[in-house]
């Protein structure tokens, strides 16, 4: 089973969390807290699995993490997960995120949160692997986003000219998606 | 309305999306808190908003709020909105927000049960699947019994994305349904072979998730998970089989030997890395499962340890990090194996990687020998120097203690090297550990006898330079350790070689800034090695030294009787007085050495930790009773309850003098004050050293300046290497002598044992330093060998242990369509309620009826399509109450209206068509069956149908009789209360052997039911079920005509009313007949169960018509159908031989039941069993008989009844023990009545 799922950046912001265990919010942000202060200070060369805070979990809990440019991927999984297949799952995921995101970086997880979910949903059910066939996973996430289009959309299109108006009055807007606009390089690993 | 919808759109120009809120708070950096609390405002407007549209908007950007911390639960009834919508769009926004802030504590989820089963059964894929996903995160108790059927029914959808879905969230369903797991096992168990590769992993998901906390359920689906590996090439099936396979072994070790060959052939064959280390795991987990008995079995761990031994040298540090996590389990069965490989695990305590370091260490734990322990452990202490200032460190201390104490410190060849070891580690800076250290420290000396005089004398060095420990008192560390050392130097005192001098460093007044219960033991172990230095110097006439001592402690100990620590103070107080008694004994030259040290006479045991627990409790003690008669409530209020030892209590009182006259203190105080110049401890004023000193003659006590110039002795450092040293040399020598010896013996043999002189000595050839005499712990006598550490009973895993091979109960069912538990009302309650508030609730309901089909001619018209969505919220809002009386949406959807005259024609031949169709599908029948079941009967079913009417017919006319017979006695029994099996009925007192029992009543009619005894058995129908026949007679209690009734019961799966053809499975049956007033008629309704060992209750629901002159009105009446387990056995006679083999044949098992206070003679006892529950006697002697029945599976029930003296005792003997005890049960629940 995984226990919880926790993207968050390089300096610990949340980008999505998806707690599969109940947990208060103030405790959802301690653990995020605590997750980042162990994943932060290692190193990219050293191994990707750590035994689980102590907030969450216990000792039958790891956490499984991966860093991808400015992002940590981290999922926190029993001993029923095979360690290696989550590793593969975390990059299923993301390679997932970059076809439907064409080229995803961290801003498209910071204003598309809702959608990042969606293609999460499709992946990992109530803590169990639902599908790891990324190409199946692509196409249940187009269908549905077809399916919103048809229905008009949550954004339709007066919202969208009124939000594009909005941009144009903040002049600082660019400079802010200067920052972090890094491009999450999913590098080509070999099937686990 | 046209307006408010254009006026709706233009407000949404001006929300904000989830967009425009992230970028806010980008913009906001520095009021970022201000800045949302601003839009959660907005928020709250948009959601007091009608269009749907806008809520959605604002319940997605909830979402994320939820994601920074901020508790969005107060909108909880905005998101079932949302999750309401009908449009996809906004139905998916509203379950996400669900399945991100709802939990089981969520109020308003109990709102969701039918939206969600209205979503689940859309004819939509994503709706159903959007649902599904949200379920599964925040499914509870209560959704998960109301949807189980639902989403069982979805695991059959034709979709596989629906499927695989279903499949999914059956897990969590029977996480909080365990129930629900027997019934829906068999359907999860096809789908580990559905064609959708998808749906199959699912479902090998969902059973490794069961089977990994109870696999022992899960061994007969072996077979099918073998032909799943040696089929399947989805690596994520085979990883997860694998792992099943895993937990499978260790309970059938012929499991494994049939699993090595394909796990070997896979390690060889694969290339994904992830697959060839769950293959290794599994490899050792059956080689574990098989301690002996495998001829080839070396080569397999060779081939695991080569395996793991490539993981651990590849450069990924993940692979090596599974490799050592993967060899400590070879480790634990075959230690030998991995030894080999010990430089490699030395190296990776190098590695720069903490978790490879860590798991290193574990592996090290259990690759330690008595010959290399040493060096190991020199090793690491390498690594402790190095590892300063971080947690590893504290991990490393913790390790190297674990490696060396572990097994009864078995590996330890020299225990002067071990204490020195613990000594260096006393050295280190600001550690956690010192409670471990001491532990170690007392465990050691205590145990180990041999090595007590060499621990003294290093705990009395650590004792003498404490302040080098005593630096970091608040860091919780490492004076902990002056806790051992002043025990130890005290109980073994006799060991010390100047005990002066320790007493001397025990009473110095720097070790008032201890914690207190470390300055307890320094107190009390000062008064033994006062005995001690007593006992040396006695004989000495006019001893210097012993009187010197004792002022010594006269001077020093009014310190401690300051103490503000309530155990210091007393133990002070008591020691001082002691001393001062003595010290008047010494100037008289009286002896006292003997006396003092028999204070402290006695040898202390060491005590094994659950010692306490396994004390056995001597029979006939009970000790929960009272030993005198409990106080009365008054006098318990008055006296709190009183602590006895407080151990930290704060102090108030005051000192014992204070009778001192004013001048005397402030004299006293100058001279504090010029003492405390002069002081340098006081300068450090520590808050136990200003203490007010009161005492008399605290101003005498010299002050020893403690010269701290003087060069520390620090004993531990070169000394733990200067062992190894020495080890080296000692088993060197000891190795030629040995040599020398065996030479001697070869020469004298000549060669006929040609041993070869192995280089690696063996284990056994190392014997230790010293004559080591490890004292094992004191247990006490008769101590329950039982090791109960059990499971956290809290898991909730715990629940799904069931037994998943036995057939189905009755009792196990999937609820389909329940009513809330507050509808569970006993028939009484009913009564009481139906009469005025359930009509006008009635009305409410057919009001609703008609507001439902509005809704529908709405829903064609979108343009209405805002109030439908206030509708629908008014509908989240009114289903509990409204599920309270009946779920008429549900009905609705599920039954078509059956209220036609037509269909009241065909009823009841079609309710007869179904007695027929079941017993015409058995052929053959067993002899012993009722006889009204005539099973043989081949004719035309036509024919049959007279029969049975007839036959009805002349049944209810006896049932009439029986009916009145009953009421009859309705009068004389007043006071007596009824006999019934099972139901449960308050109101009507029944008479003795009644054979009725009331199933619900209220104003208009009664229902009574008969007990099934008219139950048959069909065998060789192919679902294994039997059929039960329920005769239940309704009684017109009114003075209106009843008519319209319909029968109906909430199926389970594992018993279901037996319906027309083409019913569905929710429709109900219409009865018969009609009513005249006060006129009784009986139906039989055919049930088909599938498993017998336990009773169960179904739900039911009578509907009907009550039609007076003037109106007609629609009532209902809820009952509860109660089948026993008793109502499964039939009468059946056996003969005592049959009986005895039947006895012998030792497939049954026992169990047996005590009635108490049973005052009627043994005939009637025995003719209450043998008609209640359908026994027959055997054999009867005297004031004893052997009964026996049969179930109508073909269970055999024995019972042996004895009385003496208003006791029974039954025992009871069944080849299947959960129906005996269900049927023992009911026996005493039918006496406990009378």
């Amino acid at each position: 089973m995984i226990k919880a799922i926790l993207i968050f950046n390089n300096h610990g912001k949340p980008r999505l969390i998806r707690f599969y265990q109940y947990f208060a919010e103030d405790m959802q942000q301690q653990i995020i807290r605590e997750t980042f202060h162990l994943v932060s200070k290692r190193d990219d060369n050293v191994c990707n699995f750590l035994e689980g805070g102590s907030l969450i979990g216990g000792s039958d809990y790891k956490l499984i993490y991966r860093h991808y440019a400015t992002l940590y991927f981290v999922f926190c999984v029993d001993s029923s997960e095979s360690e290696l297949g989550i590793l593969d799952l975390i990059q299923v995921f993301v390679e997932t995120l970059d076809k439907c995101f064409e080229n995803v970086c961290e801003l498209d997880l910071i204003f598309h949160m809702d959608k990042v979910h969606y293609i999460l949903q499709e992946v990992v059910m109530g803590g169990m692997v639902l599908e790891t066939n990324m190409n199946e996973i692509v196409a249940q996430v187009e269908l549905q986003n077809r399916m919103e289009k048809s229905e008009g959309g949550l954004s339709t299109a007066p919202a969208r000219a009124v939000s594009a108006v909005k941009n144009m009055n903040l002049p600082e807007i660019p400079r802010n998606i200067n920052i972090g606009d890094i491009n999450i390089k999913v590098p080509s690993l070999s099937p686990f | 309305m046209a307006l408010k919808i254009v006026k709706g759109s233009i407000d949404r120009m001006f929300d904000k999306n989830l967009q425009d809120l992230v970028r806010g708070i980008r913009n906001h950096k520095d009021d970022e808190a201000k800045y949302i609390s601003t839009c959660i405002d907005e928020i709250k407007q948009e959601l007091k908003q009608d269009n749907i549209a806008v809520k959605a908007n604002a319940v997605c950007k909830l979402t994320y709020l939820q994601m920074l911390g901020y508790d969005v639960s107060w909108a909880a009834f905005n998101i079932v909105e949302v999750m309401s919508s009908s449009k996809f769009t906004y139905k998916r926004i509203g379950y996400l927000a669900a399945s991100q802030c709802f939990h089981e504590g969520t109020d308003v989820i109990m709102l969701t049960t039918n939206q969600i089963r209205k979503d689940l059964s859309s004819p939509n894929q994503y709706d159903t699947g959007v649902a599904l996903t949200g379920l599964s995160c925040f499914v509870t108790p209560d959704l998960a019994r109301d949807l189980a059927n639902d989403i069982m029914t979805l695991m059959s959808h034709t979709k596989p994305y629906i499927r695989k879905k279903a499949v999914l969230i059956m897990y969590k369903v029977f996480l909080k349904y365990p129930e629900s797991l027997r019934p829906a096992f068999p359907r999860l168990k096809e789908k580990l072979e559905d064609p959708d590769p998808g749906v199959q992993s699912a479902a090998v998901n969902v059973i490794c998730e069961l089977a990994r906390r109870n696999p022992k359920n899960y061994l007969s689906l072996a077979p099918l998970f073998f032909k799943l590996m040696t089929s399947s090439t989805n690596n994520w099936v085979l990883i997860k089989i694998i792992k099943l396979f895993g937990a499978l072994t260790p309970l059938e070790p012929r499991l494994g030997k049939k699993l090595i060959e394909p796990l070997t052939n896979l390690i060889h064959s694969t290339s994904a890395m992830s697959l060839l280390y769950e293959c290794v795991n599994t490899v050792i987990a059956v080689l574990i499962s098989l301690s002996s008995g495998m001829p080839n079995h070396s080569a397999s761990i060779q081939l695991c340890v080569q395996k793991l031994r490539i993981l651990i040298e590849d450069s990924d540090q993940n692979l090596k990090y599974l490799g050592l996590l993967a060899m400590s389990k070879i480790l634990k069965t075959h230690p030998k194996s991995v030894q080999s490989h010990k430089d490699l695990i030395l190296q990776c305590l190098d590695d720069k990687d903490e978790s490879i370091r860590l798991r290193a260490l574990d592996l090290l734990y259990g690759m330690v020998s008595k010959k290399n322990l040493m060096e190991i452990v020199k090793k690491l202490m390498l690594h402790v120097d190095k590892a300063e200032g971080t947690t590893y460190r504290d991990e490393l201390l913790t390790k190297i203690i674990d490696i060396c104490s572990q097994s009864n410190f078995q590996y330890i060849t020299n225990f002067e090297w071990y204490i020195s070891i613990l000594v260096e580690l006393t050295r280190l800076e600001g550690t956690r550990h010192g409670h471990l250290i001491a532990s170690q420290m007392l465990d050691v000396a205590i145990r180990v006898k041999a090595i007590r005089g060499f621990a003294v004398a290093q705990m009395a060095t650590l004792l003498d330079n404490a302040h080098l420990l005593t630096g970091n008192t608040q860091r919780n560390g490492i004076c902990e350790v002056l806790y051992a050392a002043a025990w130890i130097c005290g109980e073994f005192s006799e060991h010390l070689e100047d005990p002066m001098q320790t007493l001397e460093a025990m009473l110095r007044p720097k070790v008032a800034t201890l914690p207190g219960h470390i300055q307890a033991v320094y107190v009390q172990n000062a008064a033994k090695l006062f005995a001690t230095v007593l006992r040396k110097h006695d004989g000495e006439t006019e001893s210097q030294a012993a009187q010197e001592t004792s002022q010594l402690l006269i001077d020093r100990l009014p310190l401690f009787v300051q103490s503000a620590n309530l155990e210091v103070q007393e133990r002070a107080s008591c020691i001082l007085q002691l001393v001062k008694y003595i010290q008047k004994l010494q100037q008289k030259n009286v002896e006292v050495a003997e006396e003092v040290t028999a204070l402290f006479a006695g040898e202390l045991n060491p005590v094994a930790p659950k010692a306490q627990k396994k004390v056995p409790i001597p029979e006939g003690l009970d000790l929960d009773a009272w030993i005198n008669e409990p106080p009365s409530e008054s006098e318990s209020e008055d006296e709190k309850p009183k602590a006895v030892f407080a151990k930290e209590e704060p102090k108030h009182s005051r000192s014992r003098h204070t009778e001192v006259d004013e001048k005397e203190l402030a004299r006293r105080r100058e001279v504090r004050k010029q003492e405390q110049a002069n002081n340098p401890f006081y300068i450090k004023a520590s808050p136990s050293s200003q203490k007010v000193y009161d005492a008399p003659g605290v101003e005498h006590i010299p002050v020893v300046q403690i010269d701290l110039s003087v060069p520390l002795k620090v004993p531990g450092m070169p000394m733990s290497d200067q062992y190894l040293k020495l080890e080296v040399e000692r088993r060197q020598k000891e190795k030629a002598e040995r040599k020398k010896k065996e030479k001697k013996k070869k020469r004298e043999k000549r060669g006929k044992e040609r041993k070869a002189d192995s280089g690696p000595e063996s284990e056994e050839d190392i014997t230790p330093a010293h004559q080591v005499d490890i004292v094992t712990e004191e247990m006490p006598e008769n101590a329950l060998p039982s090791d109960d550490d059990d499971k956290d009973p809290n898991d909730p895993h715990k629940a799904l242990d069931i037994d998943l091979d036995k057939p189905l109960a009755d009792s196990e069912k999937l609820p389909v369509r329940t009513h809330r538990p507050e509808a569970l009302k006993s028939p009484a309650e009913d009564r009481d309620s139906e009469s005025v508030p359930q009509e006008t609730k009635k009305k409410s309901g057919k009001e609703k009826k008609k507001d439902k089909e509005k809704d529908r001619k709405r829903s064609k018209e979108e343009k209405k399509k805002k109030k439908k969505h206030k509708e629908v919220e008014e509908e989240l809002l009114e289903s509990q109450p409204e599920e309270a009386v009946q779920s008429e949406e549900t009905k609705e959807a599920a039954a078509p209206p059956t209220s036609t005259s037509a269909e009241e024609v065909t009823a009841p031949s079609s309710a007869a068509a179904a007695v027929d169709t079941s017993s015409a599908a058995a052929p053959e029948s067993e002899p012993d069956e009722p006889k009204d079941t005539e099973p043989e009967d081949t004719k035309s079913s036509k024919h049959k149908k007279k029969k049975q009417k007839k036959e009805k017919e002349e049944k209810e006319k006896k049932k009439k009789k029986r009916h009145h017979h009953h009421h009859q006695h309705h009068s004389d029994a007043g006071g007596e209360d009824s006999v019934q099996n099972g139901t449960v009925e308050e109101e009507e007192p029944l008479p003795p052997m009644s054979n009725y029992s009331l199933l619900a009543e209220n104003s208009y009619i009664k229902m009574m039911k008969e007990d099934a005894d008219q139950v048959y058995d069909i065998q060789g129908n192919h679902q294994d079920e039997s059929k039960v026949v329920v005769s239940v007679i309704f009684e017109n209690k009114s003075d209106s005509f009843l008519k319209s009734m319909e029968f109906n019961v909430l199926d389970s799966l594992n018993s279901k009313l037996q319906r027309p053809e083409g019913a569905g499975a929710h429709d109900s049956l219409t009865v018969p007949f009609q009513l005249p007033p006060g006129v009784s008629n009986e139906a039989r309704f055919v049930f088909s169960v599938q498993s017998i060992i336990m009773p169960q209750k179904l739900k039911g629901t009578l509907t009907f018509i009550v039609k007076s002159d003037e109106s007609s009105t629609h009532e209902k009446l809820d009952f509860k159908l109660h089948f026993t387990c008793t109502s499964y056995l039939i009468t059946t006679p056996c003969y005592s031989d049959a009986y005895a083999k039947l006895l012998e044949s030792g497939d049954l098992k026992g169990s047996s039941l005590r009635l108490e206070g049973i005052n009627m003679p043994f005939h009637h006892l025995l003719a209450r069993i043998c008609f209640h529950h359908h026994f027959s006697v055997v054999e009867r002697i005297d004031s004893c008989a052997s009964m026996y029945s049969r179930s109508i599976q073909g269970h055999h029930v024995c019972l042996l009844v004895k009385t003496s003296d208003q006791t029974v005792s039954i025992d009871a003997k069944c080849d299947e023990p959960s129906l005996l005890g269900n049927v023992l049960d009911e026996i005493k629940q039918t006496f406990s009545k009378c």
